[in-house]
């Protein structure tokens, strides 16, 4: 820092001070043009969707009346609120699970097995490239629908996945673990190839046996990853929307609808802005929520080593 | 002792290897779908193959237009989107570690509490925020706030902060001003993150579904996802094996990216994931 080209020669005061000033200023031309366009379309549109949250105002940025907390109050007692909100949280929880678990058992699969890695790693990790309009076509149009479709067919049943209820959840579970399960078995395979080998060796020198070695070795490392890889999918699982808007529209009977949608509905099919400012706002105190937890576990984590 | 290790192996490889085919399965089963006539795609009982293999679908698909340009927006939009993100970001994110203003601590503090805003919460207030510029069915509309990632900032922060000064004072004392040091040794020794960060924000870019569906009502602007999403709202009536044709259309350019440049894309996934921690 203090290598700033000054010639030390020639320094009379007021030649110090400019120097120094245009080090300063550089600094924030630096950050000028990320920060403009971060205040711009990320800062105001938060504080703006704080703002219209209280207010009455339309798509067409009419009848912009300040209400309150009359929107809050809507949300809270209106039903359809709390089926979307439910529905979010019970796909997180449902899509959480599995994809954590798959996700480390890919890995230790693929860890293991040292030949062609490059086919596993794109079965497994390549639908995660896919566009959420292409996997939802692809299951909508050929794999889900009754008779002709690819799991009615192979199985030989006649089941309606997404246009039952009961079962439109579990569908959707089901498309977002086959699409989405990639990235956290990316993130355990990175971590399993940081794992030394050394400690394997004299683990087997000892004569451990492979599950003993998975069980006091493995596993035990993995923990700070682990932690991770559930925080990112909580928080990406709570954001769902794309898959379910794009394949059962929310329905059938509300049983899929997330808060998103909810919000997305409120704003862009009825045009109440300021509706959905205040249900987007609702969700964001969730994530907020999430988030704080996972700063508070990290700092934790990375205090004793 | 060696056959129970080779028995377990055995048994590794099966369990992967059904695994690997079931999650395969829907990509094989669009492809051979697409290539089948019309008339067989929905035949009972169910066959990999139809009567002849054909790349009508394709044919009429390529030949309405739609999905190439399509294609194009997304590609423009993510190359600008990715450019703009990492160059925009790389110089705040020096500008941070490296030098010296009132309120720098204040301004990253404001940036990094960013990271906790997902950008699907900011769906009304930043539409009602493009009507009001007039951007609405445009590209920039798409672009620019795709731009405002403070992860990314957050993630060559904390590169820069590591990256000994040494070599930049050496230049310094050459006479080299900060933008020059920046450009021609800051930046060039940077290439791995910078690549890692670059492939991260193409594709979540190029995937990206909800904010450009808002925004692009006009087909002449419409990203890939977006377009496609107007098929699955019935452009194509039920037409099979042109709406699996548009699939595997759609999805191929970034699986034979993936292909290419497996090792990078991996690298680039995992270490953003990974690093954003």
């Amino acid at each position: 820092m203090t290598a700033v080209a000054v010639p030390a020669t020639a320094a009379t005061p007021a030649e110090q001070a400019r120097p120094r000033r245009r080090w300063t200023q550089h600094g924030m031309l630096f950050i000028a043009p990320f920060f403009a366009i971060y205040l711009a379309f990320l800062v105001w549109p938060l504080l703006q969707g704080l703002r219209m949250s209280l207010s009455s105002v339309n798509i067409a940025g009419t009848n912009d009346r300040f209400v309150g907390l009359a929107n809050y109050a809507e949300a809270f007692g209106d039903p359809r609120m709390w089926r979307a909100l439910w529905n979010t949280v019970v796909f997180t929880v449902l899509s959480t699970v599995p994809l954590v678990l798959l996700g480390l058992g890919l890995a230790l699969l693929v860890h293991n097995l040292r030949f062609v890695q490059w086919l596993w790693r794109l079965s497994f990790f390549g639908p995660f490239l896919l566009p959420s309009a292409v996997v939802s076509l692809l299951w909508l149009q050929m794999i889900y629908p009754p008779e002709y479709g690819l799991i009615n067919g192979a199985l030989g049943t006649d089941v309606l996945w997404l246009g039952d209820p009961s079962t439109a959840m579990w569908s959707m579970v089901l498309t977002t673990v086959w699409w989405t399960v990639g990235f956290n078995f990316l993130l355990y395979l990175a971590a399993l190839q940081s794992i030394p080998a050394h400690l394997y060796e004299a683990a087997a020198i000892d004569g451990a046996s492979a599950w003993h070695r998975l069980r006091s070795i493995t596993l035990p490392l993995l923990g700070r990853t682990t932690a991770l890889v559930v925080v990112l999918q909580l928080l990406a699982s709570l954001k769902v929307f794309d898959q379910i808007y794009l394949m059962t529209g929310g329905g059938p009977e509300d049983s899929t609808r997330p808060i998103i949608e909810y919000a997305y509905d409120a704003g862009f099919t009825g045009y109440r802005i300021g509706y959905a400012s205040a249900v987007s706002y609702i969700l964001f105190a969730l994530i907020v929520v999430v988030s704080l937890a996972q700063l508070r576990l990290f700092r934790k984590s990375e205090e004793p080593s | 002792m060696t056959k129970r290790f080779g028995w377990g192996r055995l048994v590794l490889l099966a369990l992967t290897l059904v695994l690997a085919a079931a999650w395969l399965a829907p990509v094989a089963w669009a492809v051979a779908t697409s290539l089948k006539p019309e008339t067989e795609t929905t035949k009972l009982p169910l066959e990999w193959i139809g009567s002849r293999v054909t790349l009508d679908a394709y044919r009429l698909v390529l030949g309405t237009g739609g999905i190439v340009k399509w294609a194009v927006n997304s590609l423009v939009t993510a190359a600008v989107v990715t450019v703009m993100t990492v160059l925009f970001s790389a110089m705040a994110a020096y500008g941070f570690a490296r030098t010296g203003f009132r309120g720098r601590r204040a301004l990253l503090a404001v940036i990094l509490a960013g990271i906790m805003v997902p950008p699907q919460v900011l769906i009304a207030p930043l539409f009602a925020e493009m009507v009001s510029l007039g951007l609405v069915d445009t590209w920039w509309a798409i672009i620019l706030p795709q731009v405002a990632a403070p992860l990314i900032v957050y993630i060559l922060y904390k590169f820069f902060a590591d990256v000994p000064p040494e070599l930049e004072q050496a230049a310094f004392v050459d006479g080299a001003g900060r933008w020059r040091v920046f450009f021609t040794i800051v930046l060039p020794l940077s290439r791995p993150v910078l690549a890692a960060v670059s492939i991260f924000t193409f594709i979540t870019t190029w995937n990206n579904f909800l904010w450009p569906f808002l925004v692009s009502t006009d087909p002449d602007t419409m990203t890939l996802p977006v377009g496609l999403a107007n098929v699955v709202q019935g452009t194509f009536g039920l037409r099979y094996a042109q709406i699996m044709a548009s699939v595997v259309l759609a999805g191929l350019p970034l699986l034979v990216v993936f292909v290419l440049f497996q090792r990078q894309i991996i690298r680039g996934v995992a270490h953003t994931g990974l690093a954003g921690q």
